[in-house]
């Protein structure tokens, strides 16, 4: 547990006058589940945003395996990267969203082997091949041929995460996975990624569920108005977290 | 007899009404492109682009068909200082007159700045978050374009687009006005040979009703074909236009 995947170093972000992140640093490790908390405008999203660049950062930098993301050096200042490469970089990062955003117009399958295909340039049959054994991995083996449409939201989450894992990426982000989804349906999701973070899956988690970090985060992570506030085992913050906000937020959610 | 001139229409007529059809066919397509192409620019980061796509819709919304007829047809070589439209065009076995020539243009160029707003109506409507899931596995903007954004647009786009050519096919009587010898150009010939207005226009748009309404039922099976396949239904398209057809399915099914 030496290899540093992803390291956030001072990030600062702002929508117009607002600033969402104030200098945000944070270490993630391989084969290491990190939960991010926080109330919501905390700043939790925007910063798994800025991990893969769908969020262009102000300040600081963000590398993932060593490469910086998003921007490249260029006589000792930071310039925008292009196009091309922050793609490329995108195929070694991995997210799942709120809302799944799976694509409606292809079959689950279609859904998991759309990239491998026409990204990375597999061939169709090794890519069926790996979303069907991707597909029956998160216990929908049998819905390979079925549209998003036909899908419960728990199932469509599991069919973006076997989207994402397709890609063999590096690092896996979740943007608050369970958030969308009915109570009773949220066990199956929560199932899925508790494996993978068992089977030493790199992952950060923006997640209300405490019982998940219980269960399956090495480190929680509490964001408040931009910053990091406090950080520790998930035994930590049950049982004695230092920082009156996070008593409070706790006290909230639990 | 009016009836003569719908029940036994002369073999010229047929060219006539061939000519209307395919001048429509290629002046839609062409205007189908263009408004995608200026929809796109209109959506782009840099200013020059968007500029250009909002004095061409500016300009083509904002002035008579019939004018942009006669001036690509007359003024345009004068305009530009080279032939841009020739006395006649040899493609192969196919040549085209330089009327018809012109008045596809015509009609495509202005058609272009109406289905623009179609078009990006249709991308507007499609979730953002489409763009976000697509990005984030790797791909660039243009394969998420073309891949995974306009194929879910395109549902969007076809109801409007249809009665765009519905439109198209009865503007193209314009092109009489320039010499083109359409199904309007037919008939009027007709009328001043013979002096008899009402059977030749009752005929004549008894044709334009003809061509309409097959398009209606067209239309209505291409629209209920997206509408199946979103449902995640695979239904022939042939029989949905056996279904579309058919006035008691069509009546029921709508």
């Amino acid at each position: 547990m030496t290899d540093v995947v992803m390291r956030a170093e001072d990030v600062h972000k702002r929508f117009g006058r607002l600033e969402v992140l104030k200098g945000v640093s944070l270490d993630v490790q391989q084969r290491e589940t990190v939960c991010i908390i926080g109330p919501s405008g905390s700043g939790k999203t925007t910063f798994i945003r800025c991990i893969n660049h769908l969020e262009k950062i102000d300040g600081g930098r963000i590398t993932v395996n060593g490469h910086l993301i998003g921007y490249r050096q260029k006589e000792g200042k930071l310039v925008e990267d292009s196009e091309k490469s922050v793609a490329r970089q995108r195929t070694q990062i991995g997210m799942v969203f709120q809302r799944f955003n799976l694509f409606p117009h292809k079959t689950a399958l279609e859904n998991v082997t759309e990239a491998p295909v026409h990204v990375l340039g597999h061939s169709k049959e090794q890519a069926a091949e790996e979303g069907v054994r991707l597909l029956t991995r998160v216990g929908l083996g049998d819905k390979c041929d079925t549209y998003p449409g036909k899908l419960s939201g728990g199932q469509q989450q599991r069919v973006a995460i076997a989207r994402s894992l397709a890609m063999r990426p590096a690092l896996i982000l979740f943007d608050e996975p369970t958030s969308a989804l009915d109570p009773e349906v949220t066990g199956e999701v929560l199932t899925v990624m508790e494996e993978l973070a068992h089977e030493g899956m790199t992952m950060i988690v923006v997640t209300h569920e405490m019982g998940f970090a219980r269960e399956a985060a090495d480190r929680v992570v509490m964001m408040d108005e931009g910053v990091i506030i406090e950080e520790g085992t998930p035994e930590h913050f049950f049982e004695a977290p230092e920082q009156e906000r996070t008593k409070q937020f706790l006290s909230k959610i639990l | 007899m009016v009836w003569e001139r719908i029940a036994h229409p002369d073999h010229v007529f047929f060219i006539a009404l061939t000519r209307t059809v395919y001048v429509a066919v290629i002046a839609q397509f062409m205007g189908v492109v263009l408004g995608l192409i200026a929809a796109l620019m209109r959506m782009s980061k840099l200013y020059p682009m968007r500029l250009l796509s909002g004095i061409y819709v500016w300009i083509f919304r904002g002035t008579p068909l019939l004018v942009q007829i006669f001036f690509i047809y007359y003024g345009s070589n004068q305009l530009l200082g080279f032939t841009l439209i020739p006395n006649a065009l040899h493609l192969g076995f196919f040549s085209l007159d330089g009327a018809i020539l012109a008045g596809i243009l015509a009609l495509g160029i202005n058609e272009g700045a109406y289905m623009r707003e179609i078009v990006r109506a249709g991308i507007d409507s499609i979730d953002k978050g489409q763009m976000e899931a697509a990005k984030s596995l790797g791909m660039r903007y243009g394969m998420a374009m073309r891949r995974i954004v306009l194929p879910q647009a395109a549902r969007v786009i076809v109801p409007p687009l249809g009665n765009e050519f519905n439109n198209m096919l009865k503007n193209t009587s314009l092109l009489f006005t320039i010499g083109v010898y359409e199904m309007f150009a037919d008939a009027e010939i007709g009328y001043s040979n013979s002096f008899l207005p009402a059977e030749y226009f009752l005929g004549v748009a008894f044709w334009y009703l003809v061509l309409t309404t097959v398009w209606t039922f067209i239309q209505a099976a291409i629209e209920r074909n997206l509408a199946a396949s979103e449902r995640g239904e695979e239904i022939p398209f042939f029989e949905r236009l056996q279904a579309a057809w058919n006035p008691v399915t069509a009546w029921r099914t709508r």
